[in-house]
């Protein structure tokens, strides 16, 4: 665990059209730590997540990783910087199976150099590593085979996860990870972030249940209206704290400053 | 805590072999994956009985039905990477009369083996193109590679005014469709070279798992990085190469390049394709299948004219059946 944060993102602004979804936001996110990304419907969670997942170039903001500034220009940039993300819509592909799903896009091949330009899968070193990887972080699919198409909600958010967190070695973001789960596999979800949390992993957490926030997450950033409001400690805070700042009836970062 | 229960779970026996064979079966679409070779079955079958006194298995009918399956098989297999990839290629029968004409023309002056290369780079330069103006022009592929039907069609028929071009090379006559390996002839050789080719592509290849994942969900993929245009433009080269193959296989059989060459062929590639269990809408191809697809075809068109029917009747009995077995192989997929 270094010193310096894993992902500061600093003065990051972004507009569609007309719309200014996201104004002069600043987050850090350390090592050994979650933080939670709040806020209503439509105040930038999601898009802020893209901008430092590199599916948005934001209009202007800096970004450091490990304390060193890159221009995040595609999702295979700020996977090559450590950063894994569960976007809202999972980004897992139904007719692929569940091991192919976990090395999509970073598949081992065989056969040696030929191999490696044809793009030969060497599907069996990624089944083993698969069920590895599965068994470490304790979930539970059925078979490595099966499509993700097949499996349940709560399987396919499993595998969704699963892959962020086998490749997250220094950033994770998670966008709304246990929306439409159970009660059992949120927890699994939740058992999971501490898990990373307890391996030096920064994670970013989006999420509108209070509870869950108070659970696992030591800061809490707060937008309003594509602005950041708040930014607590989440020991110090009170779930009714929370909820006041989201609905804009509190904020810690206004004008004249904290 | 929450935490035992879900250790206990993990530690759990994995299941075995022929389980976890049973459980793939079950969840990865079940029957659905073999409608078409039941089909396949099923139909060889009828025709088998009730057109026994008409040679229907007669070497030299099922010899007819391999060759009029073998372009069509050649080109399905193309298509259904452009249909996994969530794209679809209505160009292909233009470009497979556009191929056997530059065959035609190059095989003449330069030989055989530079006929044979300039016909597949011609095909595979029309599927570039298809491919960039569908990507970087954001049209859809379905419009763009119509507009291309009527280019290539009328570039077709200009070349020679609507005369065929023939074709004197007993090589690449040889090779390409009139002869074969003892009594094997080439085009069923060609046809399972493709077939076995595009299922490695699509199973064994990190480019296959691409493609499939960006007609899956584009999004999807763009997010863990894949290079979706790059994905969908190769896919539509493929199509177009392999139509531009079915030429090659087409120019040297009849000995001959011609405008009309391929120029029915597109419905009957797609019915082959989705028969075999492709999606129409990406995400979900199978190569065998529409290999097989492909035989169905050619085995219908040739029964149906064995049994004596018209025309008419032909296309009515096709159509009907079509829809019959695209029904049921779609019918799970929903499920699926």
């Amino acid at each position: 665990m270094s010193a310096a944060p894993a992902l500061v993102a600093s003065g990051i602004s972004k507009s569609f059209r007309a719309v200014q979804a996201l104004d002069d936001v600043s987050i850090e996110l350390h090592h050994g730590q979650v933080t939670a990304l709040l806020g209503d419907n439509g105040a930038g969670k999601s898009t802020l997540v893209k901008c430092i997942s590199g599916l948005y170039q934001p209009d202007a903001g800096r970004i450091f990783v490990q304390g060193a500034e890159h221009r995040i220009n595609s999702s295979r940039h700020a996977r090559e910087l450590g950063i894994e993300t569960v976007h809202q819509t999972l980004s897992v592909i139904d007719p692929l199976d569940v091991a192919e799903n976990l090395f999509l896009n970073r598949e081992h091949t065989r056969g040696g150099w030929l191999g490696a330009r044809i793009g030969l899968l060497d599907k069996g070193r990624m089944r083993r590593e698969c069920a590895a990887t599965l068994a470490r972080l304790e979930i539970r699919i059925p078979s490595l085979r099966r499509t993700v198409g097949s499996l349940s909600g709560g399987q396919r958010q499993a595998v969704a996860i699963g892959r962020a967190v086998a490749w997250g070695q220094q950033i994770v973001l998670l966008d709304e990870p246990a929306a439409a789960l159970g009660v059992e596999q949120t927890q699994r979800v939740l058992d999971l972030i501490v898990n990373l949390r307890d391996q030096g992993v920064a994670v970013l957490l989006i999420t509108h249940n209070m509870d869950r926030v108070l659970a696992v997450c030591d800061q809490a950033v707060v937008l309003y209206q594509g602005r950041k409001c708040a930014e607590v400690d989440v020991a110090g805070a009170s779930k009714d704290d929370l909820v006041s700042y989201i609905t804009g009836a509190r904020s810690t970062d206004s004008g004249d400053g904290v | 805590m929450i935490r035992k229960s879900i250790s206990e779970k993990a530690s759990a026996d994995l299941p075995s072999p022929v389980e976890a064979l049973i459980d793939r079966y079950r969840h990865n679409g079940g029957l659905r994956q073999y409608v078409v070779y039941l089909a396949f079955v099923l139909i060889l079958a009828t025709f088998s009985v009730i057109l026994h006194d008409d040679g229907f298995l007669s070497s030299s009918n099922l010899l007819n039905i391999g060759r009029q399956a073998a372009p069509i098989a050649v080109m399905a297999v193309g298509m259904a990477f452009a249909l996994a990839a969530g794209e679809i290629d209505l160009s292909v029968g233009s470009v497979v009369a556009l191929s056997s004409l530059v065959a035609a023309e190059i095989v003449g002056n330069h030989g055989f083996l530079a006929g044979t290369l300039a016909a597949l780079g011609a095909s595979a330069l029309v599927g570039l193109v298809n491919g960039l103006i569908t990507v970087k022009v954001r049209i859809p592929s379905f419009l763009v590679t119509l507009g291309m039907l009527g280019i290539i069609s009328g570039i077709a028929r200009n070349w020679n005014d609507l005369r065929s071009l023939p074709i004197r090379n007993d090589r690449f006559s040889g090779i390409f469709g009139a002869g074969g390996l003892g009594p094997v002839s080439s085009l069923l050789i060609w046809t399972i070279v493709v077939g076995a080719l595009g299922h490695i592509a699509l199973h064994h290849l990190r480019w296959g798992r691409h493609v499939l994942s960006t007609g899956a969900d584009r999004d999807a993929a763009n997010a863990v990085g894949i290079n979706t245009a790059r994905v969908r433009i190769s896919a539509l080269v493929v199509s177009a190469a392999a139509a531009g193959f079915a030429g090659v296989l087409l120019a040297g059989r009849l000995s001959i390049g011609r405008h009309d060459l391929g120029e029915d062929y597109l419905l009957t590639v797609i019915a082959a394709v989705v028969i075999g269990g492709t999606n129409l809408f990406g995400g979900r191809a199978s190569i065998l299948g529409a290999v097989t697809g492909a035989l169905i075809m050619a085995m219908l068109n040739n029964g149906l004219i064995l049994m004596g029917l018209e025309v008419a009747d032909q296309l009515i009995a096709r159509g009907v059946i079509i829809i019959l077995a695209v029904a049921l192989s779609m019918r799970e997929a929903k499920e699926g």
